[in-house]
């Protein structure tokens, strides 16, 4: 569903059908919407079997990275003696993605079962959902689906009756962009600053208190249910024909100078073009597309031609020079001075580094710096240079993907837009020369 | 090396090496001799890999990896010095530089600095920030510890040795991005008694002691291998000195004793050794009047006060293994007894270390005195017999009751200094060098036997003591003298069976464990 807007006809509803529909909040609402069926099925599964299910279904993870979810699953070793959890990753602090937020609004109970499955298939007992603290009605939402859900049995020793024990704990985290990162995020729920690890150990290793921990995308969790309802083939009957390692259907929430801005939800592979000027509908009056980040601001920008022509999955993004990150569309139009963008998103970076690596809280400074002092019309061509060489120190040497995240829209906004920033220079302001007294 | 470690073998810089499995690269490079440039590891702290300093690149590898965070494996091919390991590592030299204030004249760690070092060796000539630099104000972190913020890199290796080895996490990073810097939780301070390793650990100038603060250029410091002298934990030192002064002391690493540190206590504690009211001459009580004299005449006059007569030695336990060994040759040949005191202190471990503590001996040689064959008392004199000669090896008898001194028959001072009552009281002076002033072996509380080296010179004529006890003991009919610490320390090795196997040699500048002794810090 569009939400705000109405649905498009065009959309496919699967996450996003009962979006604005204020009964599917509570457990009674959600349950006579087909609600736990999947945990009740699932809890008197083999774990192996569900997790055999989630790998045929072709889901990926939708946070970002696209790690098939299934196969992330089965590195969890059942009977190693540890204790396992699973965290739910809800800090969706991606500039421009706004989906799991309406997820947890909306349906609170579907991420609840998602991530009692996901826990159990993983031979965890615990589960933790980890919202980030701006997130106020999402938190009362989730906090109070968990009650209901205890309340009534879902989760706890004894959940649904089949004397597995699950339990799904939601908390809040300190609004820190670098807490969505997955060992960040481990970090902070432990009560630790939030810096990510070094890997390996990698989280199925050691993760959350040093013990093997599965991390997932709050959309990957809630389509989990979806998938054991309707079975591994009917998840993957969604996408592209021509492109079976992308499947089922995915969120994508527009932002930006575009008409319709909000959630869509389509299947895999859908054309972009169709998606920008259908069911977002198009630019604004008077208004041209320019620009478009696809998939959060961490991925590289695109041009309007280069947009048109890729279809919305993980494979048709990076042939056409861009990832399909988190799915959040950022639309930019003729209207805009895209190097202020850029500036703005590296300034976002170079407050949220955690300061751990030296390339990433220096370089995302300086960049941020360069930017805005080429914005105030203070550039020089040579800082274009700098500002590549800077980029490249920060691309593949750091702890995280952050210092990257932060390169890639200097770097491709310089390579597809080099004019906007040169015009810029060109223009440059002429300084006040102090009046000499005689 | 136990049998059951599992040996990798890979090959760095083109060098076979051959390591434990699960070391490091960086360690494995080590051993072939390659040092990997890096700020944020260290051998005694948790690994953090934050610097990006130490980035090589592996064959087979997509990405340049940490170093310092990455295993070394079977068949792994290093390079350190590629073009493009290079590349990384002058990127990360420049972003640590631009805000960096290059204030490398009025730096105190100038000339020891791993920023200053590894910039002149594979740094930009020049940097690239055109806008202004960030500032943050110099901040007091109590203690001996100054943190100059703007010089900081965030290596957090002091942030890891308050957590993980002082187990006082006093430090943290405060705040993100580049405006990071290293913040103490409110309300505390830097009162650890080890917290002033941060300074040694620090590989940039932002941590300064604040006794060293501007004291002195590091090239202009002379340095000498030493022992800590101001417990019996023995740990190892590097005296540093400008001018024959004593300017500070630094730990220096020893896997047995003290890994990479020293106290508080330890390394402030140095004044001493450079005290101005030194003796400087010898000293013979002529008529009344206690009159410099020539060597050879002091040596005579105190072999006479000798002559017949019983010895009462009260030495100090701060006194080298070799001292001591012919004071206790001394105190048999004239038929009498030694004993010494030791001063205490609040013991203070260092919790992340086996076995490392300032110890409430405050003294080096505790163990030595006592193999020597002296008694250790705190009436030191009770032992003395009236008429005795008392030899006062460098001990000055403070809190010592004068009617106990006054039943000597004669008083022979072997010693650094000439405290009020000998002007008065003492026949014969004879001014011997403090510990940094000559070379020796301590003794630790471990049993462990190390060596210290002479780091300035003694005031005046005052020789190294095993050679001026030698001249008497010579005086006195016994031997002829010795020339070296390492002849004496032979001799002892030769008499006394707790020094049984050592040789002078072989101690090396770590030092050896006596046969029997509970070895190290470790045991």
């Amino acid at each position: 569903m569009g939400f705000p807007h109405k649905p498009h006809e065009r959309e496919t509803l699967v996450l996003s059908k009962y979006f604005g529909d204020p009964e599917a909040i509570s457990l009674d609402g959600w349950r006579k919407r087909g609600g736990y069926v999947a945990l009740e099925k699932a809890l008197r599964m083999e774990p192996a079997e569900i997790v055999q299910v989630v790998k045929d279904s072709g889901l990926r993870g939708r946070g970002g990275a696209g790690f098939p979810t299934g196969v992330k699953w089965s590195f969890m070793k059942p009977g190693d003696g540890k204790p396992h959890y699973l965290c739910c990753n809800a800090d969706e602090s991606e500039p421009g993605t706004f989906k799991d937020r309406e997820i947890m609004r909306w349906t609170p109970h579907a991420l609840v079962e998602g991530c009692a499955i996901g826990a159990y298939a993983i031979g965890a007992e615990v589960a933790y959902i980890y919202i980030r603290g701006e997130y106020t009605e999402p938190i009362a939402r989730m906090e109070e689906a968990c009650r209901e859900a205890y309340a009534a049995g879902i989760l706890g020793k004894n959940a649904m009756g089949t004397g597995r024990t699950v339990h799904v704990y939601v908390h809040k985290g300190a609004g820190a962009y670098i807490c969505g990162e997955e060992t960040a995020l481990m970090n902070s729920l432990e009560g630790r600053r939030g810096n990510p690890r070094i890997k390996p150990p990698f989280p199925a290793v050691a993760g959350l208190f040093a013990q093997p921990t599965t991390i997932n995308n709050v959309e990957t969790l809630a389509a989990v249910p979806h998938i054991l309802n309707n079975g591994a083939d009917w998840y993957k009957q969604f996408g592209r024909a021509d492109n079976p390692k992308s499947t089922g259907t995915k969120l994508f929430s527009v932002c930006g100078n575009v008409a319709r801005p909000g959630n869509y939800e389509v299947t895999m592979g859908f054309p972009f073009k169709d998606f920008l000027y259908d069911l977002c509908g198009g630019p604004l009056p008077g208004r041209k597309f320019r620009a478009i980040i696809p998939g959060g601001i961490s991925v590289p920008i695109q041009t309007v031609e280069e947009a048109e022509n890729s279809p919305m999955d993980y494979e048709g993004f990076v042939a056409n020079g861009t990832m399909l990150g988190s799915g959040g569309v950022i639309v930019i139009d003729d209207a805009q001075n895209l190097v202020k963008q850029i500036a703005r998103a590296a300034r976002f970076f170079a407050h949220e580094s955690c300061a751990q690596c030296t390339q990433c809280r220096e370089g995302t400074a300086w960049t941020t710096r360069i930017l805005e002092r080429i914005v105030a019309g203070d550039g020089t061509h040579e800082d274009l240079d700098t500002l590549l060489d800077i980029a490249e120190q920060m691309t593949g040497k750091t702890i995280c993907v952050l210092s990257d995240s932060c390169a890639t829209p200097v770097v491709s906004g310089l390579k597809k837009f080099r004019g906007d920033f040169e015009a810029l220079i060109k223009r440059k302001k002429v300084h006040m020369v102090p009046v000499q007294v005689a | 090396m136990a049998a059951d470690v599992k040996m990798v073998n890979l090959t760095i810089e083109g060098r076979p090496v051959s390591v434990p499995d699960g070391t490091s690269i960086l360690e494995a490079a080590k051993t072939a001799g390659i040092l990997i440039p890096h700020y944020c590891y260290h051998p005694a702290l948790p690994v953090a890999g934050n610097c990006r300093m130490c980035l090589v690149e592996v064959e087979k590898m997509p990405k340049l990896a940490p170093s310092c965070a990455t295993a070394a494996s079977e068949g792994q091919v290093v390079h350190v010095h590629t073009d493009k390991a290079l590349e990384a590592r002058k990127g990360v030299l420049e972003m640590l530089l631009i805000n960096h204030p290059l204030d490398c004249p009025i730096c105190d760690k100038s000339g020891e600095c791993e920023l200053q070092d590894y910039t002149f060796q594979e740094g930009r000539a020049e940097g690239r920030l055109r806008d202004p630099k960030r500032f943050n104000p110099m901040e007091d972190f109590g203690g001996d510890v100054l943190y100059v913020t703007n010089r900081c890199i965030l290596c957090t290796r002091c942030v890891r040795f308050m957590d993980e080895v002082a187990h006082d996490p006093v430090l943290n990073v405060s705040e993100r991005g580049d405006r990071a810097v290293i913040g103490k939780f409110e309300g505390q301070d830097l009162t650890h008694p080890w917290a002033a390793n941060v300074i040694d650990l620090c590989p940039v100038g932002a941590l300064l002691s604040k006794d060293h603060l501007n004291k002195a250029r590091s090239w202009d410091l002379d340095r000498a291998a030493s022992v800590c002298p101001n417990c019996s934990q023995g740990c190892n030192t590097i005296v540093e000195v400008r001018d024959n002064q004593v300017v500070r002391l630094r730990p220096r690493s020893n896997d047995e004793v003290n890994k990479y540190f020293l106290c508080d206590h330890g390394r402030l504690n140095y004044r001493w050794m450079n005290r101005q009211d030194r003796v400087s001459t010898p000293m013979v009580r002529q008529n009344g009047i206690l009159a410099t004299a020539d060597w050879e005449i002091a040596i005579r006059a105190a072999a006479q006060l000798l002559a017949g007569k019983r010895a009462f030695v009260l030495a100090s336990p701060n006194l080298s293994n070799e001292t001591l060994f012919l004071l206790g040759r001394l105190t048999r040949k004239a038929g009498g007894a030694g004993a010494f005191r030791v001063n205490q202190g609040p013991e203070a471990p260092l919790p992340g270390v086996e076995d490392l503590a300032l110890r409430s001996d405050r003294a080096a040689n505790v163990r030595g005195a006592e193999l020597a064959g002296f008694t250790r008392s705190d009436t030191p004199l009770a032992g003395m017999q009236a008429g005795d000669v008392l030899i006062v090896a460098d001990e000055e008898l403070a809190g010592i009751d004068a009617v106990d001194v006054a039943k000597a028959g004669a008083i022979l001072v072997i010693g650094t200094t000439l405290p009020a009552w000998a002007r008065h009281g003492a026949n014969v002076v004879l001014p011997i060098a403090n510990c940094v002033e000559e070379e020796g072996t301590f003794t630790n509380l471990r049993g462990r036997v190390q060596r210290f080296l002479q780091a300035k010179a003694a005031p005046g004529v005052a020789r190294p003591s095993y050679f001026v006890v030698g001249d008497l003991l010579a005086a006195l009919g016994e031997g002829a003298g010795y020339w070296t610490a390492g002849q004496v320390f032979d001799a002892l090795a030769a008499s006394n069976t707790a020094f049984a196997g050592l040789s002078y040699d072989t101690l090396g500048l770590r030092g050896l464990p006596m046969a029997g002794a509970t070895t190290g810090a470790n045991a």
